[in-house]
């Protein structure tokens, strides 16, 4: 299992996990620092895509076929995740703009 | 961990994969951290996150060998490529209706002319182009 080195493809394989690890850290990095809505949802979806090839990674050096599903899963819960997310953004932006309509706002 | 196929050629082309996966994924997080704007920057995730994400699951898939796993992988590479582009175009609408400031060296903002500028809100057909007759 993990924990042992056997191969010289093992330690492929550590550094193909160092490497989803370091843009996995960098997208978060992005969603804390925002500025905006959109590019939280933006980081968020990224993160749920790399989430995904880092499940199918595990299932790869594991051998178990479980974490696939999961990782199929999870890229169908982030899809909607982020459309949903559209969504409610694009409706919420729509009301404010109607309850306090800027300066030359079309009739 | 022991990571074989068990035929040499195989494994190299497993770990290829999976390399030039993990640096496409660095590519869309460097792009996601380092791009001026919201739709450059959803430009860089769903491009270079898919095509990693994907190469992947190509390499799961060839890993396996069997019909099970590789048809669950290479659905996932279809979800993938069927997803991504929807995912960024839900955002990027949004974000442009919100009236996100794109970056000071835009050329050209093609939508523009479509949407008022103080109430960007989108009306659905309102960006075909209407036949002035």
């Amino acid at each position: 299992m993990i924990g042992e080195i056997n191969s010289n493809l093992d330690i492929a394989m550590l550094v193909v996990f160092a490497l989803v690890s370091l843009a996995i850290l960098t997208a978060l990095y992005r969603v804390f620092k925002g500025p905006t809505l959109g590019d939280r949802v933006v980081a968020v979806d990224l993160l749920g895509v790399l989430a995904v090839g880092f499940m199918a990674l595990y299932s790869l050096v594991t051998g178990e076929s479980v974490y696939l599903d999961a990782a199929i899963a999870l890229a169908l819960i982030a899809f909607l995740g982020t459309v949903a997310f559209a969504r409610y953004y694009e409706i919420d932006n729509r009301r404010r703009k109607a309850r306090n309509p800027g300066p030359g706002a079309s009739p | 961990m022991t990571t074989s196929t068990g035929h040499p050629i195989l494994d190299i082309i497993v770990v290829a994969l999976a390399l030039t996966g993990a640096f496409f994924m660095i590519v869309a997080s460097v792009g996601v951290l380092r791009l001026p704007d919201l739709l450059l920057r959803m430009h860089a995730a769903t491009k270079a996150g898919a095509l990693g994400t994907g190469l992947v699951l190509v390499a799961v898939a060839v890993y396996f060998g069997e019909v099970g796993m590789t048809t669950r992988a290479l659905a996932g590479v279809a979800f993938l490529i069927l997803t991504a582009p929807v995912a960024a175009h839900v955002i990027g609408r949004a974000s442009y209706a919100s009236g996100v400031k794109l970056w000071k060296e835009t050329r050209r903002d093609e939508l523009a002319e479509y949407y008022s500028t103080h109430s960007p809100t989108l009306v659905p057909g309102s960006e075909v182009r209407q036949d002035p007759s």
